[in-house]
Order: structure tokens, then sequence, then C-alpha cells
């Protein structure tokens, strides 16, 4: 078809009269041999030897359409072989070869070959080739539009019969929950009579040994051993003044101690005993304050996990390294475990002091066994019930998601394609997000997470645009721009930071090939 | 480029943008300075040994003698061709040699006779043979007085601050550890013979064989030089930095006063006000090339270059001080405050009254000598040809130099430069040169390519040069220490790095990481690095590959100041000595290579960062690593403005501003301002976001197109300007002051400024204005919107609304401007094109203006291959004269348009050629004659003319002109437009090179 045309037209230009350098032939009938020109914005006529004459007369320099007299002219390459094509007026006779036919250097000394047949057969050549891959690609779109569309069947099917399940699920859970608080009262009461029982032996235990300590205690501050505590033998405990601060313990303070009395009987010591209790210290006292030697073992524990701490606190990563370094710190941080192993030893103390508590009886723990055994299984339908929930919203998600016109870019969604290059791995998991990676060891720096397409109007789906990346140093945040261009293979083929921080990926799909279009021939009809 | 590593930047500055002072030293923490500044005026020590003196023909020397310490100074003082003094001072026997500044001057300064008047006991008086001036030597305190009739010109030492450290021996090594150790028993000899010791002191002092001086006050003495040891004259430390300073203390000093003078410029290079200000309250101007990465603004900070040139004007007169010293300098300037020093008997009569205002400047360098030259002027023009004579001129550049330059830090890849390159066709603007910076290279591995991003570099020259464009790639002076790289192993086994104290090859940190430094000083090492640029050595590179030297300050990431330690070392002399010279060297060096590369027919383009003065003979300056703000934008204008006031007129800022970004409108009122000065590139730093010009919307693309494309129109006479520079020094960018200097309102403009002559330009720099009000100069002046033809009256200040594709730009009344309006993808594009003339006409209703033409880039223009008229209008004849009539040159250009504003309408206009007409019309008897031509003389002298071709030959020529019988007449079309008058002349068509002329009728 296109040869046929450009037949033609080669027939049309050997037929062709005279117009002047530079015109096209659909502004010939502007160019009258002979007759006063009107410039084409109608600003002024000038005589026809005006036309051509290498001086600007029109503003709108149609009067000089073959030189470069005029700064807004055009001079149009009759490109005979190829496409004709306007020029500025500024590319003639400027030594520089730009029409294909070589007329736009007809007196620049400039040697330009005629390249239009040359070009026409390359660009025929390129184009049958990316007709070629058009075509299959076209096809092979065809297939993943039937294959998204059976994967969107499927998908509803499925959504469909998750939320199904769901209803039963939620039932179940319902159920369990009733069964697991059934079994819970009674194994809370038998667990509350338990604990109640051990708290009343033990608080018996502890008055029994109180009065024991009384009567030591009563024995050692008589020192006389008279049967009675005195004034006198009171002073000699001064960390029992009640006002420590001041440090004197004054005969006055003992007798208000004592009850406003001189001495008293083991009888009356009993009520002295409530307010000396925590403040009096044994004379033979070596168990007081003492037991800290079991626990340090354990305390020693921590401190060792301390000295294999793997950043020392003057080993400060260095900024330069900034982004990455960044994430692995934050790691680092998370792995702080110095506090837990201490309150571990705590907890072993106090119950190491109130002793263990004893066993429950066979018939608590029987309670106790049925209602873990409720807790799990309601658990369990819980469970089963988010993951349910989850997998709707993945699935609705996934339907609603704008994969193009016919949803030609499912397949894409949760794949992921790398490219390596000299320094990186670049990594384009589309509709997810994009990642560098050095290729020699480093982390992995976020170049951008989805966002959204960005081609321009009518071509929408041509660019993806994936934003909010990892920060720069002082500037924005990595964002990645992806050009989507028509191939067989979906692949990403470069990568490039035209300016710093903004990523462009260029990548290859089927599901971007159009039908093959005949654009040659449709240039040639605006010619003609 | 950035002079730090990132990791600093993230340390000290904390997001702050704006210099880490802390980072650059302070006078105070400059110990040869602080020891300077401390000295007190009128007091000075020194004395001239009047019987010492010996007067050759050309030479004076005398004997100054320190009464303090009976040190010897050598006194020498020429008389040099131009009217201006050289004075030199040395130490008489310097314990050994002192540096005197060498290749900085263009040959040894031709001197003239000089003859004493009188003499006595006080001093000698010298004819400096001009104008009835005089030098006035004073004995005692020693002074020098250059006067003229009854005016002082110049004082020096007038207020006593000469100072001459003179090198010494370290006297501390044995006696100090004495003192150490035994300072307790010492202070028990002092208090018992305190008495004694002063008095042996000072009976033995005078003495000048110390060797015969009693142990007390030896050990007195010790005492004191180890005070002064603290003062820093041994050793001294900045910040981490140690400087050894195996010499000791050498610094220099000396004062002028400047009697009448309240105006002073130059010393660049610092972002100050064209005017510089008094440093009473601050620091003094500091000269010191430095990489000092965001610089403040109004500050006397060192920055990357250091011209040691002042300029003092007042209405009567212009005069300069050219420093002739490469070490640390600063430079003190007060004004009236020591102006009443008393005055010599020989003088008194001279005094004038005590209002005259005074301007005392003071210069402080580190080390070397003194050599200071004066240029008398009297006019701006005779100080630039004056300075000229001594350290050359601007060289002529390359005319596609002159275009516009894209670069950006960095263009990636091969694919980036294709791209940007079509983008320039694209958006149809033109350009002339894109740029490389450090990352197209191997690993920062100067004169390879990145050979994954730039694997075929000739492909990409080539695809160019296809477009008759450029390219420049950086080549720094850092070399990456590496033994692979063929570079490194060649200046290390030559031995040609610089070398550190302990005489190990002196390593410092660059882009590279650790690199070497050439000693550039050496000149077989230049001869070697100028090999290295020629086709066959530097792989990948073409005839359209051009060079930008970076980081030559030099910039050493981790030295003190970020600048190489001062006591490296370069041959015989300490890197103090020779500091601000290094990125001289390199600049040379490297554009040596790119002539020699070409045998010497091409001209070379080398940008410079550092530069010192004579810079200007070897390329372009730009002004550092600035900023995208508005007052970033308005310091370009006094910073090259003071450029060029020193020689160097080939200067620029970055357009858009190198860090931060810029707002789209500081983009375009950044290339509106770039368009009209010398050099004309826009940068951006590697963090910024792109910025190419199309890149911000289409009303803005249009904006930045309009101004590069009036950029291109104007290259003829760019280029002319170029020439000019080239030959005479004058600026192309020029201070009002200098066309105005007897207007004292102009004397402190610097918000507009002056291209050549004739062209005005008032940028806009202010956010969001909505006008400017720009001063024109000159009470007889007119001068003529370029947009809109509108004329205004000169010495007003006009207010012009703007609006965002406003530049206000003026042609001077009484001006011939040719121009190209054909603007194509690059200035070679435009080189057979032809001209439109604009005549702007004066209240004398003539106008008058040049033509130069030649091929644009080679040396040949050197060999009379050019074409250089003059045209003028007068008596409503324009026409065109060859002044070169001994130049051949032949171009295609015509002229297509001559455009007259302020005319009036003429009822025809007439051309007459005479094809190979020779008018060569001038002799200097004043006589009109045909030079051989066997036409017949119809019109008689038209014309008078001051012709001021070149610099040796200033005659007063009549000019007549010869209309020929049979020469060819023609009538011409032309257009009037009555509203703004002017008459535009319809291709006239003759040839540029030919004779004509136009007659209105």
């Amino acid at each position: 078809m296109f040869w046929y045309l450009l037949l033609l037209w080669g027939g049309i230009s050997a037929v062709e009269v005279q117009r002047p350098r530079g015109v096209p032939l659909s502004k010939r009938p502007f160019y009258e041999e002979n007759k006063p020109f009107t410039c084409l914005d109608g600003s002024r006529t000038i005589p026809f030897d005006r036309i051509n004459d290498d001086y600007c007369d029109c503003q709108d320099g149609s009067d000089e359409p073959g030189t470069a007299a005029c700064p807004n002219g055009n001079f149009h390459c009759t490109n005979a072989g190829f496409r004709p094509t306007f020029i500025p007026s500024s590319h003639v006779n400027d030594g520089i070869c730009d029409c294909c036919d070589a007329t736009d250097e007809y007196n620049s000394g400039a040697e330009c070959q005629n390249t239009c047949r040359e070009l026409w057969r390359k660009e025929k050549e390129s184009m049958q080739k990316l007709a070629e891959i058009a075509k299959e690609g076209f096809l092979l779109k065809q297939q993943l539009i039937q294959e998204a569309k059976r994967g969107l069947e499927e998908k509803q099917t499925k959504l469909g019969e998750v939320q199904n399940s769901k209803k039963d699920l939620e039932t179940n859970v319902e159920a369990l929950r009733t069964a697991k608080e059934a079994a819970e009262q009674p194994e809370k009461e038998a667990k509350e009579r338990h604990l109640k029982a051990w708290e009343e032996q033990n608080a018996a235990i502890r008055m029994e040994k109180d009065k024991v300590r009384m009567a030591e205690v009563f024995i050692e501050l008589d020192a006389d051993g008279d049967g009675f505590v005195s004034v006198a033998e009171l002073l000699s405990h001064s960390e029992m003044d009640p006002d420590s601060s001041d440090g004197s313990f004054t005969e006055a303070e003992a007798q208000e101690l004592l009850g406003g009395v001189d001495k008293v009987n083991t009888a009356a010591f009993e009520t002295i005993w409530s307010k000396i209790r925590e403040k009096y210290v044994s004379e033979s006292n070596t168990d007081g304050p003492a037991p800290v030697e079991t626990p340090q073992e354990e305390v020693r524990e921590p401190v060792s996990d301390n000295d294999s701490e793997p950043y020392p606190d003057d080993d400060i990563p260095e900024e330069e390294d900034e982004d990455e370094d960044e994430d692995e710190d934050e790691d680092m941080d998370d792995g702080d475990y110095k506090s837990p192993p201490v309150t571990r030893t705590d907890e072993k103390k106090d119950d190491s002091e109130e002793g263990a508590m004893p066993p429950y009886d066979q018939e608590t723990q029987n309670l106790i066994d049925a209602a873990q055994k409720a807790r799990n299984e309601f658990e369990e339908a819980e469970r089963a019930l988010r993951e349910v929930d989850d997998q709707i919203r993945n699935l609705e998600k996934e339907i609603s998601f704008d994969f193009g016109p016919s949803s030609e870019f499912a397949y894409l969604y949760s794949q992921c394609y790398e490219l390596t290059t000299g320094e990186y791995v670049y990594r384009l998991c589309p509709f997810n997000r994009v990642s560098q990676k050095p290729k020699y060891g480093g982390s992995e720096t976020n170049l951008g997470t989805w966002g959204k397409w960005a081609g321009p109007e009518g071509n929408v789906y041509s660019v993806m645009k994936y934003e909010q990346g990892t920060g720069c140093w002082q500037g924005p945040n990595r964002s990645t721009t992806v050009k989507l261009t028509c191939g067989k293979e979906t692949v990403v083929t470069s990568t490039s930071e035209p300016s710093r921080c903004e990523y462009l990926m260029e990548f290859t799909s089927p599901a971007v090939c159009q039908e093959a279009p005949d654009l040659e021939v449709s240039d040639i009809h605006e010619e003609l | 480029m950035v002079p730090v590593l990132v990791v600093w930047l993230a340390l000290c500055l904390s997001g702050t943008w704006a210099v880490d002072r802390s980072n650059f030293k302070t006078c105070d923490q400059s110990s040869f300075c602080k020891r300077q500044r401390a000295l007190k005026p009128g007091e000075s020590p020194y004395r001239a040994l009047l019987e010492t003196m010996e007067l050759t023909n050309t030479r004076l020397t005398l004997q100054l003698i320190n009464d303090n310490n009976k040190v010897r100074l050598l006194l020498e003082l020429y008389r040099l061709q131009g009217n201006m003094t050289r004075v030199k001072i040395n130490e008489l026997k310097p314990l050994k040699p002192r540096y005197e500044v060498p290749d900085v001057l263009v040959r040894e300064p031709p001197t003239e006779p000089l003859s004493v008047l009188s003499q006595d006991e006080n001093g000698v008086v010298l004819s400096l043979g001009v104008e009835s001036q005089r030098v006035i030597v004073s004995a005692q305190p020693f002074r020098l007085d250059i006067v003229e009739g009854h005016n002082v010109l110049m004082s020096l030492n007038s207020r006593g601050l000469l100072a001459f450290e003179h090198l010494r021996m370290r006297k501390d090594t044995f006696s100090y550890k004495v003192t150490s150790t035994v300072a307790s028993l010492w202070d028990n000899i002092k208090r018992v013979f305190s008495s004694l010791s002063v008095h042996l002191c000072s009976a033995f002092m005078s003495s000048s064989d110390m060797t015969c001086v009693p142990l007390v006050c030896t050990l007195q003495t010790t005492k004191e030089e180890e005070e002064k040891v603290e003062e820093g004259m041994w050793e001294e430390t900045f910040k981490s930095h140690s400087d050894s300073k195996p010499n000791g203390p050498s610094a220099v000093s000396l004062d002028f006063s400047l009697p009448g003078v309240e105006h002073v410029y130059g010393i660049p290079e610092h972002a100050d006000t064209l005017r510089l200000k008094t440093t009473d309250n601050g620091d003094p101007y500091r000269l010191y090339n430095l990489d000092v990465f965001q610089y403040e603004l109004y500050n006397p900070m060192a920055l990357y270059g250091a011209v040691p040139v002042m300029l003092a004007h007042n209405t009567q007169r212009t005069t300069g001080i050219f420093w002739l010293n490469a070490a640390e300098t600063w430079v003190d300037i007060s004004s009236n405050t020591a102006g009443k020093t008393v005055f010599g008997k020989m003088l008194d009569y001279v005094q004038g009254s005590s209002e005259t205002p005074q301007t005392d400047v003071r210069w402080i360098s580190e080390s070397g000598i003194i050599d200071v030259f004066i240029m008398l002027g009297p006019t701006p023009k005779d100080i630039f040809s004056q300075y000229a004579s001594l350290t050359g001129t601007q060289s002529f550049p390359p005319l596609s130099s002159l275009g516009y330059h894209q670069c950006r830090w960095n263009y990636n890849d091969q694919e980036d430069v294709r791209s940007v390159d079509a983008g320039f066709d694209e958006h149809d603007i033109p350009y002339d040169f894109i740029w490389l910076d450090i990352e197209h290279t191997d690993g920062k591995r100067y004169f390879t390519w990145d050979p994954h991003k730039f694997a075929s570099p000739k492909d990409m020259l080539q695809g160019l040069k296809d477009k008759k464009r450029n390219m420049v790639a950086i080549v720094d002076p850092h070399i990456k220490v590496d033994s692979n790289y063929k570079i490194h192993n060649e200046i290390r086994s030559r031995g040609f790095y610089v070398k550190n104290k302990d005489g190990g090859d002196y390593e410092g940190w660059c882009w590279p990481g650790n690199a070497g430094y050439p000693d550039f000083t050496q000149p077989d090492m230049r001869a070697w690095w100028a090999s290295m640029f020629s086709y066959d050595q530097y792989e990948g590179s073409m005839d359209n590959l051009y060079t930008w030297n970076d980081m030559n300050e030099p910039s050493v990431f981790n030295g003190p100041e970020v600048t190489m330690h001062k006591d490296a070392v370069h041959g015989s002399w300490e890197h103090r000595d020779v500091h601000n010279l290094y990125g001289l060297y390199v600049h040379r060096a490297t554009m040596e290579g790119l002539i020699q590369r070409s045998g010497g027919v091409e001209r070379p383009f080398v940008l410079t960062r550092a530069f010192f003065a004579g810079s200007q003979r070897y390329g372009a300056v730009w002004t550092g690593d600035n900023a995208a703000e508005w007052d970033h934008l308005k310091i370009s204008i006094p910073m090259c403005l003071s450029l060029g006031l020193v020689g160097i007129s080939f200067c620029g800022a970055d357009v858009g501003g190198f860090f931060k970004s810029p707002s789209p409108e500081l983009l375009v009122r950044w290339y509106q301002t770039g368009a009209y000065q010398p050099f004309f590139r826009a940068h951006a730093h590697l963090d910024t976001p792109r910025r190419e010009p199309w890149l911000f919307g289409p009303e803005n693309t249009a904006l930045i197109r309009e101004v590069i494309r009036q950029r291109y129109t104007f290259l003829p006479y760019w280029y002319q300007l170029f020439y000019h520079a080239y030959r005479t020094g004058e600026p192309v960018m020029r201070a009002l002051w200098v066309e105005y200097p007897q207007d004292p309102a102009t004397f402190a403009v610097d918000d507009e400024f002056l291209i050549g002559r004739d062209l005005l330009v008032h940028p806009v720099t202010e956010e969001g204005a909505r006008g400017v009000t720009a001063f024109l100069p000159g009470k007889e002046e007119v001068w003529f919107d370029i947009h809109t033809f509108q004329k205004h009256n000169g010495a007003q200040n006009l207010y012009i609304p703007v609006t965002m594709s406003s530049i206000p730009v003026f042609q001077r009344g009484g001006s011939i401007i040719p121009r190209k309006l054909r603007v194509r993808r690059s200035s070679a594009c435009m080189e057979h094109d032809p001209y439109t003339l604009f005549v702007a006409l004066n209240t004398r209703r003539t106008a008058e203006g040049e033509l130069y033409i030649d091929d644009g880039h080679t040396f040949n223009f050197d060999n009379k291959e050019f074409i250089h008229r003059r045209l003028f209008f007068s008596n409503n004849v324009l026409s065109s004269v060859n002044v070169a009539p001994e130049a051949q040159f032949t171009t295609k250009s015509w002229i297509e348009r001559v455009v007259i504003l302020g005319a009036s309408k003429p009822r025809k206009v007439t051309l007459i050629t005479a094809g190979k007409l020779k008018t060569a019309v001038c002799n200097k008897e004043n006589k009109v004659f045909n030079v051989g031509c066997s036409f017949q003389v119809v019109l008689s002298v038209l014309h008078e003319q001051c012709l001021k071709e070149a610099p040796v030959f200033r005659v007063k020529i009549y000019f007549a002109l010869f209309l020929f019988a049979d020469g060819h007449k023609s009538q011409l079309d032309f257009d009037f437009d009555a509203s703004v008058s002017v008459l535009t002349i319809r291709k006239p068509s003759m040839n540029a090179g030919e004779d004509w002329s136009m007659a209105l009728q």
C-alpha cells in the first residue's frame, strides 16, 4: 500500500510545475507566480520577487519558505522516497543535513546525500520488526486478557465460596465462644477456692512465725532478763528512733513507744511489737538484707549478654551510609534484650519468698483442663475466621484493582522482575514496589511503592508511577517512573536515574501491545 | 563541586545552608595576620640609609634599616614604561632566598630613566618624567610619596606599617630544653640578677654579635623567643592541622595612603559589593584560594581565586596597586583615619585641606617579598592598559565559547547527552557546549571515561560535531593514587608530585579518595601535563572536546581550610609561598595542552575555578559553587565586575545557582541576567532536580528560549568586545564608573553594568518584581531600549515596569552594534549569516561602531587574517571603513538590514559600493589621499574621528569617504516607523568586508 502511494507521489513531483522552494504542495496555491504575494497572516502584500529573496518581509515568515531569513519560518522537505516533513527555517543552509533529500542545504557547501530511500528501508525494517512484535504481543495480550478474565472469575467464585465459608465459621466461633465461657465459669470458681484456701493457710503460718519472732525479740531486748522490756533497754536500739532523721533516740521517745510506761511485760509487748516490727534489727544480725547472693548468679546472665552487644556505644555508624544503615540500626535496637532477664530474676525471688502454691486438686485440675480445651478450640476457630477475612480482603482488592481496560496487566500482580546492572540489582514488583540492591552486598533501597497509572491522557496505561521510596539526603523521597512498551517478553530492559533519586525504568510487556496500526499510510494521506 | 565529603556536611551543617565559618581562618587565627595587624601606626622603625643610594639609568636602590633589630632591607625602585612605578623590598642579606613570584608578568617590565631632582639629608626627590610626577623618598621614618604637581597621588609607609619579618635561625632546640628543665632555677637567677641582667642585656642587645652575649642575657632572650613561639611563629595549628613552619616568621606588610580617594575596587575574589568596604570593624579582605562550601555573601572571606590588584578612583584620576605576592594575603582598608600624618617639610606645600577624604590600604602577606606596581592611570582605561602590559590580556576565546553552555553535575551517560542535545533542537533553543562533570570518568581518574556510561566517547563527540556543537569534560588536578592508573604512575615515576614536609609524595583526600597533587609550578611537569591532552594520549578526545579545571585551589578535603598544607614542598619552595599561583599553573598547563594538540592552530577553551593575576591569559573563570537564591543572582554582578577590573573578562556565575533548586521565576531571571554576562553557563548540583530549559512549562521554556536567542543575536558584539579585551585589557563587562569616571553617581553602582561601552543592562534580580529603577548615565547621552526602541535621556533614574519577559537593556545613542538575527542551533551554524546593523543616534545625530570578523576559532587572526572595520554615521551618511588594511580575510556574511534608531524619515536611501575599493584613507599628516585607486573623488571629507585602534597607535585621523564615479550606486527600500523614529533599511546586501557608504537624503 505504502509503495503504491510513494510511486504516485513520485509521479506527482515529476509533473509538478514550479513552486517556491520550501513550499509544501498544499500551500502552493498561495504562491502564484508573478502576482503580488500576501503574507499568509494577511499582514502585508509584497511583490512576487520578494519571495525567497533571503530577506524577511512577512512577520509570519511566509515570504521566505526556502531561506533562513525569517526567525519563525518553516521549510518543507519533500523527502521523495520517505516521509515529507517541515524543518525550522534556521536549519536551512546551516551546514547540517536535515532533510533526507538534502534540499535544505542548497547553498551552504555541506555535502549532503539523499538518504530518503535508505531511511525508508530502515524504517520499514524496524517497523516490520515492531509490527511483528506487536502482532505476537497482541496475540499474547489476548491470552492474558482471557487469563485475567478467567482469573477474575475464579477469584469471584473463590470470593463467594470464602464468603460462604465465613458464615459457617462465624457460627462456629459463636458456638465455641459460648462453650468456652461455660467451661470457664466453674474453672474460675474452683481456682478462686483453691487460692483462698492457700492464702488462709499462709496467713496462719505467717502469724505463727511472727509470734515466735516477737518472743525472740522480747528476750533479746530484755537484756537484764527481768521479764520486762524497759526504756533503757529499748534505747540501746537506736534504729527504732521514730524520727530517725534527728539522730537521737531520747528516753521520751522510747517511753512513748512503750505506750507511756517505763517497762512492759510480754503481753504488753504484743501491742508494741506491731510498731517496731519493721524497724527492729536483731543484735545477732546476719540474716537481714543478706540473701542477695543467690540471685546474683542469675543477674550475671544479662551482663554477659551485654558483652556480646555487637555495637559498642563508641562505634557509631557513619552518617555517610545514611539510609541503608539506618534500617540496620533499627534492627539492632529491636534486638536489645538487656531488661527482660532482670525482671525474670525478680519474679523468681518473689516466688521463693512466698513459697509455691500447692498443686490443684484433681477436681479443679479437671475443670481447668476442660476450660483450656474450650479456649483452644475457640481461638482456633477465631484464627480461621481472621484468615478468611484476610483472604476476602485480598480477593476484593485484587478484583477491584485497575489492571488496565481488559485487566491485561493482572498477570503482573504479585510477580517480580529483576534487572542487573553494573552496580545494582533492580527489582520491579508491579503494583507493589521497586527496589534497588547493591550487587555486592548491602541492604535494599526502596525506590517507591505503587502509586498510580501515570501515562498521558489517552494512554494512561503506558506509565506506572511508584512513589514515596526511601528519602534522599537533602532531597525528595525516591520515586520511579516505569515506562511500558510492547514486547513479547515481560522484562525490565533498562533503568536510569535521570535526576537525583528519580528513577526511570523501561519495561516491556505484551499487555501494552496494540493491534498493528498503519501509521505510515496515515502520514502519507495527510501529505496528499 | 562540593568541597567536602557528604559525611562532613551532615555533621557540620545540620541542615543549614551556609558556610561553616569555623573551617576557615579569621585574621586572629592566622598568626602572621594577627601579629601584623597588632602593629600600631606611626611607629615605623624603618629608616632609609640615603648614603647607600645607587641610581643607574633605570633603577634606584637604597638600603632600609630597621632600627629595632638592625636588619637591613634593600629597596629597589623602577620607573616603568606606561606611567607605572615598581617598588621592590627584600632583605638585603636573607638567610636564604625569599620567593619572588615568577610566570605572572608577561615579561620583565621595560623601564624608563629615573633622575634625581634634589637630595638632602632628609630625603631624595626623583622625577618620573611624566607631567611633573615625582617620587619623594623620605629617610626617617622611611616613606615614599608619589606626587604630581601639588597633589599627592599615593604614599607608601605613610602610616609606618611597613614590616618585614626577616628570616632567622630557630634559636630554640638546646636552650629551649634547658629552659623547660631548669626553669625554677632560672627564676632564682633572674631574681638575684635582675637588675644586672637587664643592664647587661641592654648593653649587649645593640651588639649584632650575639655569640658574645653572657649567660644571663642569653637566658633572658631565650625566654623572649619562647614567648614568641607561643604566638605561632615557628609552629601553628588550626583545628587538627599543624603547620611546621620550618622557616619561621616571614611575613611582609606595607601600607598605602590614597589622598582624595573614597572609592576602591578590585582584589577579587570576594562575594561582596563592587565598591570595597572599610575593614576597621572586622576582618581584612582575605586573598587565599580556597574551596569554600556554600559561601556567604557580603563578607571579606577568601574564595576560590585571588588577584592582588586594587583600583582607586575619584573624579580626577584612577590609580592602581598590584601587590605581586602569591602567599596568603590580607588587605585592610580604612578611610580618613590615618590621613593626618605629619608630612615631611618637602611635602608641606602639597598638603591640601584637612577635609580631604583619604583611603588607607594595607597589605599583609605571609611570605615572599614586597613587589608592588603602582599604576598611575590617570584614566580607568590607562589602568587597564598598564595592568595589561604587566600581566597580559584576556585570551581571545573561540566564538563558540561565547554561546550558551549547558552543564550539570552530571549528564549521566551518552544517552543522556544525546537526549539533552535533542531536547535543545526540539525546543528550538541554541547552545554550543554541553558539559560533563566528574562522574563521566572511570572512578574520578581524569583523562578516562566511565566504561559503561561513556563507552564510546568519540561517537558521542561526533554526534555533537555533526550539529556543530562542542563538549567540555572536567579534568581536575588531584590524581587518584592507584597503581593501575597511567597518569598516576607517570607522575609518580617522574617525581612530579608535590612533596610533603618529610619528602614523600603529598597525599590528600579529594573526589577519587586518596590523591596526589602534581607540582604544576615545575615547567617540565606542565609540559608533560600539556602533552596528555594530545589526541593519542587522551583517549576518546576529539577537537570539539574542551576542558574544565575545577578544585585547583587546590582543594584537599582533609587539609587545613580544605586546601594543601602550607609546609608541603614544591621544589625548593613551600606551598606557603606559591599557594595562590597553583590554580593559575593548572589552568595554564591545560590551556597549553589544548593549543598543542592542534599544532598551535586552534584557540583553546579552559574554564578554571582558582585564579591569580595573569589567569586572564588562559581562559574563563566562574564564581564557583553559588546557590539558587536571589541574593546569589544579585552578587554575580559585582563579582564579575570586580574580576573585569583586574583583567579577567571571561567571567560568569552558574545560571540557576549550583546548590539548591531555583523556582522557575528565579531560573528565568537568572537566564535573563546570565545571557548578558560574558560566560553564560547553566550548572546544577548532583542532588538537585533536573532543570534543562524546557522542564518548567511552555511559558518558562519560551522565556528562556527568547533570552538565549537574544544572546546569540548579540554574538558579533560580544566577539568584538573580546577581541578588544584581548588587544587592550579593557573589561568586556564594565562597571559604570569605567565609562563615566567623572560622575560620582556611578561609583558605587553594582546592580547594573555595561557590556563594552554601548549596552547598559539592568537585570531584574528581585523576586516578584513589577519594576526596576535603572540609572541611565551620561548627561549628554541618550539610551534606546533594545526591545521597544524607546529613547530615554541619560543622567536619570528611570523606572521601568517589568513583566517576566522584561530584560531592561539599552543601547547607547551614538553607537552602532552589529547583530546576527538569524539564530540557529549553534554559533558555528551562524558563521556565514548576514548582519543587521543597529545604529543608535545620539543628540548630534552621529554614531560609530565596529565590525570584527575572523574564522572564529583559530589563531590565524594573529597572522592578520581578519576583517576589522569601523562604522560611522554622520551627516546622514553611514559608512564602513577598513581599519586594518594590512589584514586579509574574506567572509560570506553580508549586511541584510540597517536599523537606525532615533532617525527621521529620508526621501531616499542610496548605497554606494565600489567592489574592491581600497579605502585606507588615513595618514599622520592629516592629509586625505587616495591609495592608488584610479577613481575620481566625488565627495570630500565627511567625518572627523579619533581612532584609538592599536594601543600604541593613537593618532587623530581625518577620515574621508570616497564616492566613486564608477562605483556601484543603488537605491534601497526602507521602512520608517514614525512612532518610535526607527528607520529600517531593507537588504543593502553588501558584503560585510566591503567598503560602502549609505546616504540618507
